[in-house]
């Protein structure tokens, strides 16, 4: 989609108009791009979006950065495509997220590994959470954990990913604290978020591992009851209640960050100039507002201290897949 | 409650809004309309374009519940004129709808399946208002297992597609189930039938599968008779444009039974207007299709269907606007959508944002009617569609085949797989094969051994758990009973009348 300045004065017709010059926006250059891994409307669509709307909107890109789409392998598919079709194109920004860094250190991406390309910086984050019914008889972390010590196979897990992709993890990561280990988890994937949350209503599983954002209308209405946020500290709004793991005792952390990489070889040069544009988006009013109305919490970390970050984060995933057994 | 709808009207009838459901309902239509390119691109086009304009929250849902809307109208033009689904709604319209037009009644067709649309749409949007608050909680009540049995009645039912060569329609069915377990196994993760390429991880795409098997398999069937004949001209010939009244009579009990049928599978989490659309046409073949007209252009055979994903698409706003939870991909964008301006739906919705809830609604009966007023008299215009010299129309399918598929996955893997596919799609053709039993074998059988797993996870592989609820119980019973019933009945109707004969003797 290749949507200029004035086109948004056009009327909607022209966007269908918009859309079939799809193929030709390729070949352009200097219009800024930034690649979703996903179909639209996912977490990734999300991640593409804040940056594009929060650039345009900051002044800090004078033409509108576009948006397209590339699903495949939660990710593996564009990376594949930026590493080997588009490694030095300086205008293309891919988003990424906790869960490309899992599937990377469970060499799900192919031949190529976490080193392959270079980690621009991350712009938010949401947060895991331990969610169970609101007639379930735990009130609070530890009661949960001490029943699933007596008992691991009489309770049942669920969330929006399979075996071995970020979702499970969180539920692996609360085992684990328990002294559990993840394969004896009666664990059940559902295919999203959504229909995991619909499941736990239904009471056909016992706790949901999700995510805190997807959680806020459930917050309200009494449902469900968030037994812990998988975040370091408390976050604040609507949030503010609900304890952290850490506060309960046992030390799960699970961020989801949201972030973007570019090609291997994009110069110094112009990976710098992405990383100041994207620090002066982060500490800007208007962006946090962007930020927040996307469900997002704050994260700011860029350049090499990001990529630096990621590193870590997919050796420490390698070694959690090891233990676990999942390395293929 | 009319409060609330008044309230909603009062909402929708504003010219602004009124304008937008306009325009939503032609931008909607059209997407539905270009193959592969369905609601869920259109509305992640158009939400942040309505958000950057700065429309309020009930005005933007509006115009993206319009395209959805809109899209499944349109969805249905190709596949009667072209045997080319537009979208994945509109799978099942091909069956009974491009014979139609292929025997001359193109327009009647297109009339037909917009009155259908339009019952099925307005039946759903009744339940809506009426039951909204109530089905969430029932829906919820679908687990794993239940989702298991809805699918062996689904699989159940299809038994009706048998027809002459039930051989064939079983592989069929078999070819569309090993198709979907191809990509990362929804249950542990592992890699099936990948071959390492990452392209294939996610499996093969629903509308790469769809316009591979449809519109591609079609370009060459064509390709291959304006060799074989010096026609080359008109496809078919252009009859009467008008639906009649009196054939709308006819389908009624299958646009309302598919209606309801469709909406009740819309309101289930995780099913959307694919597998109403599947559902409701094998039900209706398996209830109406007496002497054997279904897929020949059975006027039923249409209607059902169209009734059917209008009534699903209206259906998943049920446990989106009550429960939060989207009930398909297009209305997990729009939830995203409500989601920027701050108001998250849930039980609260109806009290805390009447405007928006109320809005929506009205204006989905609005929409529908407007969606029913725009397309009966363009029935006729698209018809000619039909007039169209092959020589111009094979590579105007083609590229908007490509056009489609390239612009949902940007990228030449997608377009490779759709040509492998097509090829296939050929080949089956040619060898006598129907593609509906394929394509309900992908829809159904990656949906029943998803639930399977899930449910036997759940219970930790006790296979109890598959009769354990009522709603379990039902669907098993109404399985069984498809199954039987056929052989049951003329052997109990024999009986009878010889009973009859042996009393007047």
């Amino acid at each position: 989609m290749n949507i200029n300045t004035g086109f948004r004065r056009w009327s909607a017709l022209a966007v269908i108009g918009g859309m079939f010059m799809t193929g030709g926006a390729q070949a352009q250059s200097g219009t800024p791009e930034c690649i979703a891994p996903a179909k639209p409307g996912g977490g990734y669509d999300l991640t593409c979006r804040l940056a594009a709307q929060g650039l345009q909107e900051t002044g800090l890109i004078d033409q509108q950065m576009m948006v397209r789409y590339m699903p495949g392998g939660i990710g593996a598919v564009a990376y594949n495509h930026v590493i080997g079709v588009r490694p030095d194109d300086a205008n293309l920004i891919v988003a990424a997220s906790t869960g490309a860094a899992v599937n990377l250190a469970l060499g799900k991406f192919g031949e190529y590994g976490v080193d392959d390309v270079r980690w621009l910086g991350a712009l938010g984050a949401d947060y895991g959470a331990i969610v169970v019914g609101a007639d379930a008889p735990w009130q609070n972390l530890d009661e949960l954990m001490q029943d699933l010590k007596s008992e691991p196979g009489e309770i049942v897990f669920g969330s929006g990913g399979t075996i071995g992709s970020q979702d499970w993890m969180k539920a692996a990561l609360t085992a684990k604290a328990a002294g559990i280990k993840p394969k004896s988890l009666r664990y059940v994937a559902f295919e999203g978020g959504g229909a995991a949350l619909a499941a736990l209503l239904g009471d056909h599983i016992d706790v949901f591992t999700g995510d805190l954002a997807e959680l806020k209308p459930r917050l309200a209405d009494g449902d469900v009851r968030v037994l812990a946020a998988l975040s370091e500290e408390r976050v604040g709004g609507p949030f503010a209640d609900i304890p952290t793991a850490k506060e309960q005792g046992y030390d799960v952390q699970w961020p989801i960050w949201r972030g973007y990489y570019v090609g291997p070889e994009v110069s110094d040069a112009d990976y710098q100039a992405w990383v100041d544009k994207l620090k002066k988006l982060a500490d800007s009013p208007k962006f946090a507002e962007l930020r927040a109305a996307r469900g997002l919490f704050p994260m700011a970390r860029f350049g090499d201290s990001f990529d630096d970050y990621v590193k870590e984060q997919v050796g420490e995933f390698k070694a959690l897949a090891d233990e676990v057994g999942l390395t293929q | 409650m009319w409060d609330f709808l008044a309230q909603g009207f009062a909402v929708a009838l504003t010219p602004l809004n009124l304008g937008l459901a306009f325009l939503g309902a032609l931008i909607g239509t059209l997407f539905g309309a270009l193959p592969g390119i369905g609601p869920i691109n259109g509305i992640a086009i158009l939400m942040p374009l309505a958000y950057t304009m700065g429309l309020p929250a009930e005005s933007s849902l509006i115009l993206l519940a319009a395209i959805y809307t809109g899209s499944e109208y349109g969805g249905r033009m190709s596949s009667i004129l072209l045997n080319v689904p537009g979208d994945a709604g509109a799978v099942f319209t091909t069956l009974d709808g491009n014979p139609l037009a292929k025997q001359g009644l193109a327009g009647p067709a297109l009339g037909l399946s917009a009155v259908s649309s339009f019952i099925g749409a307005t039946l759903a949007i009744l339940g809506i208002t009426l039951f909204a608050p109530l089905l969430a909680r029932v829906a919820v009540m679908f687990g794993p297992a239940e989702f298991f049995a809805l699918m062996v009645f689904a699989f159940a039912s299809m038994s009706a597609m048998m027809g002459k060569d039930p051989l064939k329609t079983a592989i069929g069915a078999v070819l569309g189930v090993l198709v979907a377990t191809i990509g990362v196994d929804s249950g542990t993760g592992v890699l099936r039938f990948t071959f390492g390429i990452p392209e294939l991880y996610d499996g093969i795409d629903f509308i790469v599968l769809i316009i591979g098997l449809f519109a591609i398999s079609e370009i060459l069937l064509m390709l291959e008779h304006s060799h074989t004949s010096d026609d080359g001209g008109a496809m078919a010939p252009l009859g009467r444009v008008m639906v009649r009244l009196k054939e709308v009579l006819f389908c009624k009990w299958a646009i309302l039974r598919s209606g309801l049928i469709g909406f009740v599978i819309g309101v289930l989490p995780g099913t959307g207007a694919s597998v109403a659309g599947a559902v409701a046409y094998t039900t209706e073949k398996r209830l109406s299709d007496q002497k054997g007209t279904f897929g020949k252009g059975d006027m039923r055979g249409l209607s059902a269907p169209e009734s059917a994903n209008n009534a699903a698409a209206v259906g998943a706003f049920v446990p989106m606007l009550t429960l939060g939870i989207p009930g398909s991909g297009t209305t997990a964008v729009m939830l995203g959508a409500l989601m920027l301006y701050n108001i998250t739906p849930g039980p609260t919705m109806f009290t805390e944002h009447t405007a928006v809830a109320g809005g929506l609604i009205a204006s989905l009966y609005l929409g529908n009617l407007m969606l029913l007023l725009l397309n009966l008299p363009l029935a006729g215009l698209f018809a000619r569609v039909l007039t169209i010299p092959r020589w111009l129309l094979v590579p105007a399918i083609a590229i908007l085949a490509f056009v489609g598929v390239f612009q949902l996955h940007s990228n030449l893997y997608a377009i490779f797989l759709m040509l492998i596919v097509g090829v296939m799609g050929y080949l089956l053709r040619k060898l006598g094969f129907s593609l509906a039993p394929i394509i309900l074998g992908y829809v159904l059988g990656g949906l029943m051994e998803q639930n399977l797993r899930r449910a036997l996870a759940i219970s930790g592989g006790d296979s109890g758990i598959l009769w354990q609820s009522g709603i379990s119980i039902g669907l098993w019973i109404a399985a069984a009973m498809l199954i039987v019933l056929p052989w049951l009945l003329p052997w109990l109707w024999r009986k009878r009348n010889a009973a009859s004969c042996s009393l007047s003797k």
